[in-house]
This record gives structure tokens, C-alpha cells and sequence, in this order.
């Protein structure tokens, strides 16, 4: 038999009320939102990722500068998290919100909801990933991911010694290929010269110069390990391609601690300012970088827009989406390859 | 069975009648003749580590006969050490929380915060880093007190409490750190300490890391003071019985909230071996490695129902899970089904695991 003694029930009702106290605190102190602006919801896969937190911070100044505008923000809880934004979305339905940007966890899992969404009038404006199929959301935002692979192939290419006979290491996001990494991935392939087969997914290529891939969940943690490895499965590796940048810091630990740091390449995508110093630094050679905080202060142009003339964002001439550019970040330019220098770009990261 | 004839409704009718036949011997310990099986459960039941030694030894002549000397060469065992040296150091902090019949789902989140925080004070404060190095390991210290305090004063079960702190631990680090991940360069100029874990030497051709030492000397120690000690028995006996343990004398409380206590402060340890192996500090890596030290723990042959287990046993564990995904990769195989090994290794663990326990009984 447990006995609880009177000390211990004191305890136990004071934590209780100082948790009530601190839940309404929280609720008080909760921005709401006037109910003439124009709300606009933002949905990221998590709250983690800079990138992700570079959206947010895009959306809420262009809200600023324009006036008039709520933003609202929900995240996943971790990468993947279809569930978080479906409860999301339901809840800027039900809200009123007026338009959404959404980066999607499960680009297929979420279009059930985005469908009630555009019935219930909302402009939902996918960015940085394409729903599956893309004209599931009235707009997409991104980086044209594939060209975003493959000016770092191109670079690669014509950067290493003998590109006929070079040994390419991939460190790709997660095993289920999200169409952001399969793009990624094949559009290297193709600047490189590798024949990437059905472009939508990995895996299915058979240039003798692919060493292997592995899944570094976009971490550091991930890219040393996945970097270990394939170093194990041939020592003569000469080019890395990496799915972004904490993925490329990564492997270059592990290279370090093998003493090869001086002879491979390291390629990567993102043009986070972290990464663009390590450009600069010589960690990685060649990176693309995108624009997080303009897809986002497009987004909610797009959206006031709309809510003003009825008008839909169109995509760029060409593609299925809006296209908001890459540029390839090197301090090493090659021929026949356009790029910026990492102190150019330093004044461009994630701007 | 639907003769009312059975054998019990015969013994229920007639007491002494049953026992004609039955051995005469009032009380016997392992003396009768036992079958190889049996004598093979009383072996592993008498020396609980060997289960998990047998499935390391057997998993490395595995791999070293498919992947070949790419597997067994020092260099690529001592990585698999290197690899799982941050799943060790906080399956060790899991280890003596599971023994207490508890779960820490919060260890890997106390890691990751108090890595944020020994690298925004020595990197972007200007705090000395042994300062900041302290100050981390103090945070660590106070996050598991906290839960330890949550567990004995409110009475609240484990599992509850740490789902919790894991996720206000983690909403903490993602605060504190803005999302944002500190290059593993500018920590190699502002305080090189922190990544003096990633230290390395040669030996025999193996690269032996000093975390990886830490992590030897951090198992030797709390291995020590759970088996040598008078507060490690109290630990064992806290997780076999509390009501016993409490009955004896022995101040159950105390001994909780010292083991959370203590699992917060091994965790801020591995916090610092995780700077020196990933370079960088990042408010993402290592989240996972609660569930990780877990599964260490549990094919470690450490009982989640408490007092049973070992620190060594968690060790191997952890080696077994490193052995695998290393083996499964260099034999060229998907990381979908170096999971699903892991699984199925799970599983198999707990079975032996409660096999064993029948002879108990």
C-alpha cells in the first residue's frame, strides 16, 4: 500500500497550480490576430532547421512592411511529421486564414487537406518543396532543385582530375528519397555526366563511378557517419556530393580524421551562411545556394494579391513552378560555369 | 478440455493422492540431472553478460566472412567504436535509470541542450571554455535532478515525466541555440577544449579517440559504483522491489532522484564527446539518442522491468548495433534493412532475455 503523506499532496497541488498558472500565462500572453487583417498561415516541416526559421523571418517582415497582414506559424516536430501540419492546416481553415505557405513533410499525405483548404477559398502556396502532384497547392515557390544539382556536378566535373575515372560518394537525406533530395541528387548526376536513369529517384544508376550512397538526415551527426563509411567501401573516393550543408561539415570531419581532407571535393546545396563561410574556408568547394526568405515574402505578396484582385501567381515560363533562384557558390570558378565568389555570396546567404 | 475427469479436479478431490508418485525430495539446488538446455539457461542466467558477448563475437565472424577485410581491419573496428561512443556514454546514463525500473526518455535532449550550451557561452560569449565546459556539465546535472524531483516529490511515473522534460528540454535547446548550428571552425578557434573528445592516436593501425576513452573510463567507473558500492546495491534493489528496498531502510528518493541526477550530468558528458566527434555543434544532432541508449541497454540484456543489467552488458550492446549498421553498409545493404536488423535484434534480446528469467522460477 502507498500512503500519501499531507507534505507530499502540498507538493503535488502546488506543481498542478504553478502548471495552470504558467499555461494561462502563456495563453495571455499569445499574440491575436485583428480580425480585419489578412491572416496567413506558414507551415514548415520543423522548428529546427534554419532554413525553415528563415521562412518564418521572411513571411513576418513582409507582413510587417505591408501592413494589414497576420502571420501564423506551425511547424512539425520532427522531419516527416505529416500529422502536425494536417492538424495545422485544419486549424487555419477554421480560423479564416486566407492563404498558406506551406513546405510540405509528406508531399503526397498532405493533399487530402490542402484540397479542403483551396474549397474553403484559401490560396495555398507551396514553397522550397512541389506537392505530389504539383498543382495540388495554386503555386509553387522553390529552387529549381535540379539545376541546383547540377551546376555543382558541372563544377565537380570540371573541377576534378580525371573525371572519366573519379570515384563519387553520395550523402543523400533519407531512404524514402523526398522529392527535394531525389532532384538534388539526379540533377549532380547529370552535370556530372552520370547517366541518372528514371530522374525522380536514386538508386537505380550503374556508372561503375558511384561509390555508394548513404542517408545523413541532413546533420552533421548523419554526414560524418554516412562520410565513414563510404570512405570504408573505397579509400579512393575523389568527389562528395552532400544533400546540404551540416551534411558537408560532416563529412569533412570524417575525411579530416582519415587525413584526406586535401583530396577529395566536396560538393553541397543550400547557401546557408554557416555554409558559405565553410565555402570560403575551403571545407566545401562548391555549393548552391537558394532563397528562402524571398520565396517567402513572395509567398505573402502572392497571397495579399490575391486577396485584393483575385489574381493567381503564375509560374515561371518553362517550368511547373516559380522559379526563385539558384546561383553556384565557389571561390574556385571553372570555364563555362556561372558562379559568385563565398564574399559575394556572404552578403547574399539566405537574404 | 471438456471431461470433468482432469488431472486438477483429481488433485482438488484428493490431496494426498496426488502427491503418490511425486519426488520425495523436500528442497534441492541445481542438483538434479539437467538437460545441455537447461544447463546452457542456468550458465547464461549465472553470467548474464554472455548472451550479448556470443551475438557480438558472432556478428563480427559474420560480417568478417562477407565483407572480408574491409571489416575486421583495427581501422574499421575502431570506427565502429568511434560510432557508437555517443549511444554508449548515454546507454550508461540509460543503463542505471533502467535498473531503477525507470526510463529516461529525456538523456538525448539533455545532450543536445547542454552542447548548446557549453558552445554559445565558449564560442559566441567569450566564456573560458573550461568555464563553459562546467557549466554544461551542471546544466546536464540539474535537468535530470529536475526529473528525479518530478518522479519521488510528485509522484509522477517516468515515462510521463521525461516524455515531458524531452520535449521542454529540446524546445529549451532550439531557443537557446536560435536554430542555429556553430561551425566546427570557429569552435576549433574559440575553445578547442570542447572538441578535445574528437583527439585521436594510432595504435596498431586502430584510431582510438579520446571519447571513445571516455567512454571506457565513464562504463568502468559507473560499473564500479554499481556493483562495488554500497549505493549501487541500493540502485539493484530500489528496481527488483521499491516496497522491499523502502522496508530495509533504504531511502528510495534519494537513491531516484541521485540516478536521475546522475543521468543528467553523464548525459552533459556525452554532450562533449558529441562536439569532439561531429566537430560542429548542432541543435539537431544526437536528438535520437534516447531511443538509441535504449535499445543499447535492452540488447545489453538489461531488463526494462528493472534490477537486472549491467553497464558492460549495455557497452556490448551498443557495439552490437555499431557492428551491424557498419557490417550491413559494407556489405552494400540499404539502411531500410540495417533498421530492420536492429529490430529483429531487439526483439530477440528481450526473448533470451525473459527465457533465461524462467530459471529463475
Amino acid at each position: 500500500m502507498r500512503t500519501y503523506s499531507s507534505s507530499r499532496v502540498a507538493a503535488r497541488a502546488t506543481l498542478l497550480a504553478s502548471a495552470a498558472a504558467f499555461g494561462l500565462a502563456l495563453l495571455a500572453g499569445a499574440p491575436s490576430a485583428r480580425a480585419e487583417d489578412v491572416l496567413i498561415g506558414v507551415i514548415t516541416k520543423t522548428e529546427a532547421n534554419p532554413f525553415f526559421a528563415k521562412i518564418r523571418e521572411g513571411a513576418t517582415q513582409k507582413a510587417a512592411e505591408l501592413g494589414g497582414v497576420t502571420i501564423q506559424s506551425y511547424a512539425g516536430k520532427f522531419d516527416g511529421d505529416n500529422d502536425s501540419q494536417v492538424t495545422a492546416v485544419e486549424n487555419l481553415i477554421s480560423a479564416g486564414a486566407k492563404g498558406i505557405l506551406m513546405v510540405a513533410s509528406d508531399t503526397k499525405a498532405i493533399v487530402p487537406v490542402i484540397e479542403k483548404a483551396r474549397q474553403a477559398g484559401i490560396l495555398v502556396i507551396a514553397l522550397d518543396t512541389p506537392l505530389d502532384p504539383a498543382n495540388a497547392a495554386d503555386a509553387t515557390f522553390a529552387t529549381d532543385n535540379v539545376k541546383a544539382g547540377e551546376l555543382i556536378g558541372q563544377w565537380a566535373a570540371k573541377t576534378v582530375a580525371d573525371p572519366a575515372n573519379a570515384k563519387v560518394a553520395f550523402l543523400d537525406a533519407l531512404e524514402n528519397q523526398p522529392t527535394v533530395d531525389a532532384a538534388r541528387d539526379q540533377g549532380f548526376m547529370k552535370g556530372f555526366g552520370i547517366d541518372p536513369k528514371d530522374m525522380s529517384r536514386y538508386l537505380d544508376e550503374d556508372d561503375p563511378r558511384i561509390v555508394g550512397h548513404q542517408w545523413g538526415k541532413g546533420s552533421e551527426e548523419g554526414g560524418r557517419t554516412g562520410m565513414e563509411l563510404l570512405l570504408q567501401k573505397d579509400p579512393t573516393l575523389s568527389v562528395v556530393y552532400t544533400i546540404n550543408e551540416p551534411t558537408a561539415a560532416g563529412a569533412y570531419e570524417a575525411l579530416k580524421a582519415a587525413g584526406m581532407e586535401g583530396n577529395v571535393l566536396i560538393t553541397s546545396v543550400d547557401g546557408g551562411c554557416p555554409g558559405v563561410q565553410n565555402v570560403k574556408a575551403g571545407v566545401i568547394g562548391a555549393t548552391s545556394m537558394q532563397f528562402p526568405l524571398m520565396m517567402a515574402s513572395l509567398g505573402v505578396e502572392a497571397i495579399v494579391k490575391f486577396v485584393k484582385t483575385g489574381e493567381k501567381p503564375a509560374p515561371t515560363p518553362g517550368l511547373d513552378f516559380f522559379d526563385t533562384g539558384v546561383k553556384l557558390v565557389t571561390d574556385k570558378p571553372v570555364e563555362g560555369v556561372e558562379s559568385i565568389t563565398s564574399e559575394e555570396a556572404l552578403k547574399l546567404c539566405w537574404g | 478440455m471438456s471431461d470433468s475427469e482432469t488431472p486438477a479436479a483429481r488433485r482438488a478431490a484428493d490431496y494426498e493422492g496426488a502427491l503418490a508418485g511425486a519426488d520425495a525430495t523436500v528442497a534441492a539446488f541445481g542438483e538434479g540431472p539437467a538437460s545441455p538446455i537447461e544447463r546452457l539457461q542456468r550458465f547464461l542466467h549465472a553470467f548474464p553478460i554472455a548472451v550479448p558477448v556470443i551475438v557480438l563475437v558472432a556478428s563480427v565472424v559474420l560480417f568478417s566472412l562477407i565483407v572480408g577485410n574491409r571489416f575486421y581491419h583495427p581501422y574499421n573496428l575502431s570506427l565502429v567504436a568511434q560510432q557508437v561512443t555517443i549511444i554508449a556514454i548515454i546507454g550508461i546514463a540509460q543503463t542505471a535509470v533502467i535498473l531503477t525500473a525507470g526510463i529516461d526518455l529525456s538523456v538525448g535532449a539533455i545532450m543536445v541542450l547542454t552542447s548548446t550550451v557549453m558552445g554559445r557561452l565558449a564560442v559566441q560569449s567569450g566564456v573560458p571554455a573550461e568555464l563553459a565546459l562546467l557549466v554544461g556539465l551542471g546544466i546536464g546535472t540539474l535537468c535530470g535532478t529536475i526529473n528525479g524531483i518530478l518522479i519521488t516529490y510528485a509522484r509522477l511515473p517516468p515515462f510521463i515525466v521525461t516524455l515531458g522534460t524531452w520535449s521542454v528540454f529540446g524546445a529549451l535547446n532550439l531557443w537557446y541555440s536560435a536554430s542555429q548550428t556553430i561551425r566546427a571552425q570557429e569552435v576549433a578557434a574559440a575553445a578547442p577544449l570542447l572538441q578535445a573528445t574528437g583527439a585521436a592516436t594510432s595504435l596498431f593501425g586502430a584510431r582510438i579517440t579520446a571519447g571513445t576513452v571516455l567512454m571506457l573510463v565513464l562504463a568502468l567507473v559507473a560499473g564500479y559504483v554499481l556493483n562495488r558500492t554500497a549505493f549501487g546495491r541500493h540502485v539493484y534493489a530500489t528496481g527488483d522491489d521499491p516496497e522491499a528496498a523502502h522496508l530495509s531502510g533504504i531511502d528510495t528518493s534519494r537513491v531516484l532522484i541521485a540516478v536521475y541526477a546522475l543521468a543528467g550530468f553523464v548525459a552533459a558528458v556525452g554532450a562533449w564527446a558529441l562536439i569532439g566527434r561531429v566537430g560542429a555543434i548542432s541543435p539537431t544532432s544526437g536528438s535520437g539518442a534516447n531511443l538509441d541508449s535504449i535499445t543499447a541497454a535492452v540488447i545489453g540484456g538489461t531488463s526494462l522491468f528493472g534490477g537486472r543489467g549491467s553497464i558492460s552488458g549495455t557497452l556490448v550492446g551498443a557495439l552490437i548495433v555499431g557492428v551491424f549498421r557498419n557490417g550491413l553498409a559494407l556489405g552494400g545493404l540499404d539502411a531500410l534493412w540495417q533498421e530492420f536488423a536492429v529490430g529483429i535484434l531487439i526483439i530477440a534480446a528481450v526473448g533470451v532475455d525473459q527465457w533465461i528469467r524462467r530459471v529463475a522460477q
